[in-house]
């Protein structure tokens, strides 16, 4: 009887942090839906209510004819939709390298290719920004991308699991005269398709909320911004017009939002791969 | 060919090297006429069986039947005619369409089995391909196997710890041990001479008794004796005392301690059974006794 009154009072505690903590992390991106929804631009009312009533559209319908928003959102489709294919391009080749081929210094080569995720983007964003002017990408799509298109961690992880696949698959398949793209093709990127969505996913939401290196590459070239960069010029002098933003910020995070909704199991099985093995 | 020994002798090496899988540090191996040291394992002729099977979890019974024939660029249609008479030869038509996951583990044995019978090899090699099954199953595919081996006319190359395969299956067996190769031989021929007291003691359950030298006949031999040819005989040579008797039902197994070394007799039901504790002794007709040299443990004639 007392035992389960403990129990019922720590599980009781449990929900109620649960409760604080998840309303800590949603009550912000309420606010933004809110003020988005709730008046049009140009009108500010003191105090504003948070309550979703007299919800409108207007804003997010000026946000989206003054700031250009259908081109960024494209913009940054493309860009993300080039990185991610070229994420999981690069890591499943690297990663079948480390994983299935012998090599000379495979091991030290390795652990330097690791070390340099100890790097953060931030130091190596200025160098970077350099070499793609000299190559003349700045402002251009190559520019956006490519830096962007080998990942360390991708190809970690994807190691990681051809390494859990068994030997004998890779023997067998040499047995039948299966090459190793073939092999990488047919057999080693199916089996870790999971995995593959998750990194897929992952490297989608880094480069759609990039916000650093695109804006030291595009300078001002409002063809190639992409949303998160181009919502700048949403930002007004005219005070009564800061819900602009929240209507911009609301579009932008929508495909994402959308996104998560349609691939969350894929992520988590992703995440959770190896781990339940069937 | 069965290649017989105790795990890490060296069998499983040497069936990869045949495969092409691994390079010998020396010596020449031969598929057929052909020396084969340099040949890529595809082009080999040769067709491998995994212990665990290693089929494509991703792919269909029928797409892992196929998938050599795929591979070598067959057309589908023949390939899908071809998987289809391999599984039909093995009884997995209504699996065709499953994936591994979903199969028993004699049936992803056997589509294992039918992915080496499409590429149609001369050799067939298998590692210890029945080990993961239970042992009803095993006995049961063992027998395909050998009707198998009947019916298509290759070479098979089959890698086991378990002598009751290798006598069961085999038309000839190589016992290795410590990578050495000890007798080559048919199973009878093997289990009525062994070539080395290794031999004498790895086939046959229970194994061959060997008795240390000095104690039966010259000091330099060690003396053995099957435990059938062990027979109780009140005048006999080997004086123990009776430790177990176990009663199996179509026979009787009786061990016995002679000074430190344990004798196993296999007596028949009928016959009268010492009870433990008694003393015995026993004799063995001197043309059923192996003789094997002390040193060495070869078989001396």
């Amino acid at each position: 009887m007392a035992a389960d009154t403990v129990r019922g009072a720590r599980k009781a505690g449990r929900y109620t942090l649960l409760v604080v903590l998840a309303f800590i992390v949603v009550f912000p991106i309420y606010a933004v839906v809110m003020q988005a929804f709730k008046t049009g631009p140009g009108s500010l009312d003191h105090p504003r209510s948070l309550l979703p009533v007299d919800l409108t559209l207007s804003t997010v319908k000026a946000a989206w004819t003054q700031g250009n928003l259908g081109r960024l959102l494209l913009n940054s489709m493309f860009v993300s939709l080039m990185v991610t294919v070229g994420v999981v391009i690069t890591s499943l080749l690297a990663a079948y390298a480390f994983a299935f081929l012998q090599f000379p210094f495979k091991g030290p080569m390795f652990i330097a290719f690791l070390a340099t995720m100890l790097v953060p983007a931030e130091v190596t964003v200025v160098i970077n920004e350099r070499t793609a002017d000299s190559l003349g990408w700045i402002n251009s799509f190559q520019g956006l991308i490519v830096p962007s298109l080998a990942s360390t961690f991708g190809v970690f992880l994807v190691r990681q699991v051809f390494l859990q696949l068994p030997g004998e698959l890779r023997e067998a398949a040499a047995l039948d005269g299966v090459g190793h793209l073939r092999f990488l093709w047919e057999v080693a990127a199916p089996l870790s398709r999971p995995t593959l969505g998750a990194l897929g996913l992952f490297t989608f939401l880094g480069t759609w909320n990039a916000y650093l290196w695109p804006s030291q590459v595009i300078r001002g070239d409002r063809a190639h911004e992409t949303i998160q960069i181009g919502l700048e010029h949403l930002k007004n002098n005219d005070i009564s017009k800061i819900n602009l933003v929240t209507g911009g910020l609301v579009v932008a995070a929508l495909p994402i939002f959308i996104m998560l909704v349609l691939f969350q199991r894929q992520l988590v099985r992703g995440l959770t791969a190896g781990a339940v093995k069937g | 060919m069965i290649l017989l020994g105790p795990s890490g002798c060296g069998k499983s090496t040497l069936l990869r090297t045949v495969a092409g899988l691994e390079d010998p540090t020396a010596g020449d191996v031969f598929i057929g006429d052909r020396r084969v040291n340099d040949v890529q394992p595809k082009e080999r002729d040769i067709a491998m069986v995994f212990q665990s099977y290693a089929l494509y979890p991703h792919k269909t019974v029928a797409a892992n039947i196929e998938f050599p024939l795929k591979v070598r660029g067959v057309g589908k249609s023949q390939r899908a005619e071809e998987a289809r008479n391999a599984a039909a030869l093995l009884g997995l038509e209504p699996q065709l369409k499953r994936k591994p996951g979903q199969l028993s583990g004699g049936q992803r044995q056997r589509v294992a089995l039918a992915r080496a019978i499409v590429r149609k090899p001369s050799v067939f090699l298998m590692d210890e391909p029945l080990s993961n099954l239970d042992a009803k199953l095993r006995g049961d595919t063992r027998a395909e196997l050998v009707d198998l081996h009947r019916r298509i006319d290759s070479t098979f190359i089959y890698v086991t710890h378990d002598q009751v395969e290798a006598m069961t299956m085999g038309t000839r067996v190589a016992v290795l041990n410590f990578g050495k190769l000890q007798q080559v031989g048919t199973p009878q021929d093997v289990y009525d001479r062994p070539a080395t007291a290794f031999v004498a003691q790895f086939i046959g359950t229970p194994p061959m008794n060997l008795l240390p030298a000095g104690m039966l006949g010259s000091d330099s031999v060690q003396v053995g004796i099957r435990p059938e040819h062990l027979k109780l005989a009140p005048g006999g040579e080997l004086h123990a005392v009776v430790r177990q008797v176990e009663h199996l039902g179509h026979e009787v197994l009786l061990t016995a301690d002679a000074n430190g070394t344990r004798l196993v007799s296999r007596l028949e039901p009928s016959a009268f059974i010492p009870e433990v504790g008694d003393p015995v002794a026993f004799d063995a007709d001197p043309g059923r006794r192996h003789h094997f040299d002390a040193t060495t443990g070869e078989r001396v004639p």
